[in-house]
């Protein structure tokens, strides 16, 4: 039982890592139908933001609060990385709206490496490492052999995914720019002839997508206080498996998908072979794709003639 | 139309620097061509850079000297990407680009493949690194030797060390399921079995994950009073960091794959106390002083683990050269398979009819040492945590 709790809290907070991530590749997806490579490589971009920005902040400045420097490393990572993204739609992307479907997807597969090549080059190819933040922890249960903890870091990655889901639900849902976002999902064509900016509206899904990306990549960073160039990748295909699996263009669905994916690969770890773990958690993506093939909470496509 | 030209003038330049390159190399006649490969890029960089540092302070110092039989030696750089894959291509570049000695490769199961390339092409091949029993147990490869030691060597040492110190206690092995990692843990596990000590846990790992929270927490309900780990550094220092994360204290051993620093920045406080086997250091090793104190200053490298066994395996094949007075890797490869002590920066080496390092061990100042020694990862008098030999 013990054990049990301590590896439902070791899934969710891998999976709510896997969420964030996934989100932006749902969003952008819902709106242009682009699978966005470079995502998770933007990912990885932002954990190292936050590095540098975390390096400055405690050796330059000499914030010594761990949750003050956290929070600058945050908004730094956010605010760079979105520039990041939206440099990358404005020359990337953008230009190749209306070419061919395959373009941009070879485009952001060109910047996928180009940004992973980049940071190796310019950060050097070895791992960085930050030492450990945010040490307490809080013991749930347990008998005095096996303590079930739930560390402050994983309350907060908890937290944290939580309430930025809220706020974007909120903002896709309730707002202006969530209906101009869901109008160019629809039709951008129709959404243009009625005022929207359609090229607006898509830059800043990209920014929304690099935000959210970049909060990843900062929890990843305190979480595992270890990064290298190359990190881009796994957590990049398994937030993408995530946005598949909760159903792509479903923001709650990319969520889902994400905790989903990191409870199965714990568990399976838990209580099975670990070297089977990412046989069991594709293989569950397989089977859920074969019963319902717009995932969990996606809408069935309608095609309209 | 703008985008082909810029195209067609990008590739014209590249291909007018290839030519050039090529014909810069082929200019420079008569001259020994080496070649390092290892992973110069991705997780075990650290150890690429080891090896490539060690190789290059040692062509440099071999050039200085008057080179091999009044040869200079030319060195070219191969990133293998801890990939058998890579390591292959690396192999085949080498091959076609007329190195004629090898200094690598790290990971053993790159070298593996990649040796089967030397052979078909001729080439001598020293790894400073490969501990897999496989890299010199095929038969027919006259071509490959290590300078280091071997993992059902290592094995049998770990596992007399586990048995000594932890009798009766509860011990769980991990490994990262390479080529190197598995087999390491699963030599260590037969060792520490005949000793009558039977493990409480034994799994594998990806190398890739950074979450091993799942794994932590499957270790801490099996409660072992050692973690044994067969793999790379800087798996390792995620797992040990997750385990004090945990709250695990049991101390992790690993093998000679973890023998860089980085180990220590990436595991945090919790690496100290954690236990090492790794051939003798020869930093130790007062004769090396100078050496030492060269690779500090001018390159800003410590020459930790594998650096200075980089620089052995050039010697080495400076003085076989020297002795079959031939570049023939074919020569001096039966030069070195006689028995023929070199002496060398690690100490005086001798190799078996495998390629092994002979049961001499390592002659350091005239006495025997174990091809394997226990180390600590502690404070050094730097307040950094290191790896420190044990003197018991």
């Amino acid at each position: 039982m013990e054990v049990f709790v301590q590896q439902l809290i070791n899934g969710i907070t891998l999976g709510s890592i896997y969420g964030l991530i996934a989100i932006g590749y749902t969003m952008v997806f819902g709106i242009i139908g682009m699978v966005n490579f470079a995502h998770g490589d933007v990912f990885m971009v932002s954990a190292f933001i936050g590095l540098i920005a975390y390096l400055i902040v405690t050796a330059w400045l000499g914030i010594a609060s761990a949750v003050g420097a956290l929070l600058i490393v945050l908004i730094v990572a956010m605010a760079l990385t979105s520039l990041v993204n939206w440099t990358i739609e404005r020359i990337a992307y953008r230009p190749l709206r209306g070419s061919f479907r395959l373009a941009p997807l070879i485009s952001a597969i060109g910047m996928s490496i180009l940004l992973s090549n980049f940071v190796q080059v310019a950060q050097g190819p070895r791992n960085k490492s930050i030492p450990p933040l945010l040490q307490g922890e809080f013991v749930l249960m347990g008998r005095e052999s096996y303590q079930v903890t739930l560390s402050h870091r994983q309350l907060l990655i908890w937290i944290v995914t939580a309430v930025l889901l809220v706020v974007f639900w909120y903002l896709v849902s309730r707002t202006a720019l969530g209906r101009a976002q869901r109008a160019c999902e629809q039709d951008q064509k129709m959404a243009a002839l009625l005022g929207v900016d359609v090229d607006r509206t898509i830059s800043i899904t990209f920014v929304i997508g690099a935000a959210l990306a970049a909060v990843a990549g900062t929890m990843y960073l305190m979480y595992y206080g270890v990064v290298n160039f190359s990190d881009g990748f796994t957590p990049g295909v398994k937030a993408f498996t995530a946005a598949v699996l909760g159903g792509i263009g479903s923001l709650p669905g990319a969520v889902v998908g994400g905790i989903l994916i990191g409870l199965v690969e714990t568990m399976w770890s838990a209580y099975f072979s670990i070297d089977y773990k990412d046989v069991a958690a594709f293989s569950i993506l397989a089977i859920t794709l074969i019963f319902l093939p717009q995932g969990l909470l996606g809408r069935p496509e309608v095609e309209k003639v | 139309m703008r985008i082909k030209r810029v195209g067609a003038a990008i590739g014209l330049t590249f291909g007018l620097a290839t030519v050039l390159v090529s014909a810069v190399a082929t200019c420079a006649q008569a001259q020994v061509k080496l070649g390092v490969g290892g992973p110069i890029t991705g997780g075990s960089a650290a150890f690429g850079a080891q090896l490539k540092n060690g190789v290059e302070q040692a062509v440099e110092d071999i050039n200085a000297a008057g080179g091999i039989l009044g040869q200079k030696l030319t060195l070219s750089v191969g990133d293998d990407r801890a990939d058998p894959k890579e390591g292959v291509s690396v192999a085949n570049k080498f091959a076609a680009d007329g190195v004629k000695f090898v200094i690598g490769h790290f990971n053993s199961g790159v070298t593996i493949p990649a040796s089967d390339v030397y052979l078909e092409n001729g080439i001598l091949e020293i790894t400073p690194a490969a501990t897999n029993p496989k890299v010199t147990d095929r038969p027919g490869m006259w071509n490959i030797f290590r300078v280091c030691g071997r993992d059902d060597q290592q094995g049998i040492v770990a596992g007399a060390l586990i048995a000594a110190k932890f009798k009766g206690k509860r011990v769980a092995i991990i490994h990262d399921k390479t080529t190197y990692g598995q087999g390491l843990a699963e030599e260590t596990r037969k060792a520490i079995n005949a000793k009558g000590l039977k493990e409480v846990m034994f799994e594998g790992v990806n190398k890739d994950d950074k979450d091993f929270t799942a794994l932590v927490s499957k270790i801490k309900s099996a409660n072992p009073d050692l973690v044994y780990w067969g793999g790379l550094h800087d798996t390792g220092g995620l797992i040990t960091r997750q385990m004090r994360d945990q709250g695990v204290k049991a101390p992790l051993m690993g093998g000679d794959g973890m023998a860089d620093d980085e180990f220590a920045a990436i595991a945090g406080p919790g690496a100290e106390g954690t236990l090492m086997t790794y051939s003798p250091d020869p930093r130790n090793n007062p004769r090396n002083k100078e050496i030492v104190e060269l690779f500090r200053k001018k390159r800003g490298f410590e020459p930790q683990a594998y650096t200075l066994y980089s620089y052995a395996a050039v010697q080495i094949i400076k003085q076989a050269a020297e002795q079959a007075k031939s570049l023939d890797p074919r020569k001096i490869a039966d030069v070195m398979h006689s028995g023929k002590v070199f002496d060398t920066v690690a100490g005086g080496i001798s190799f078996d009819k495998k390629g092994d390092v002979s049961n001499d061990g390592y002659l350091i100042a005239g006495k025997k040492k174990e091809r394997y020694v226990l180390y600590t990862w502690k404070k050094g008098p730097d307040g950094k945590i290191s790896y420190f030999e044990n003197n018991e």
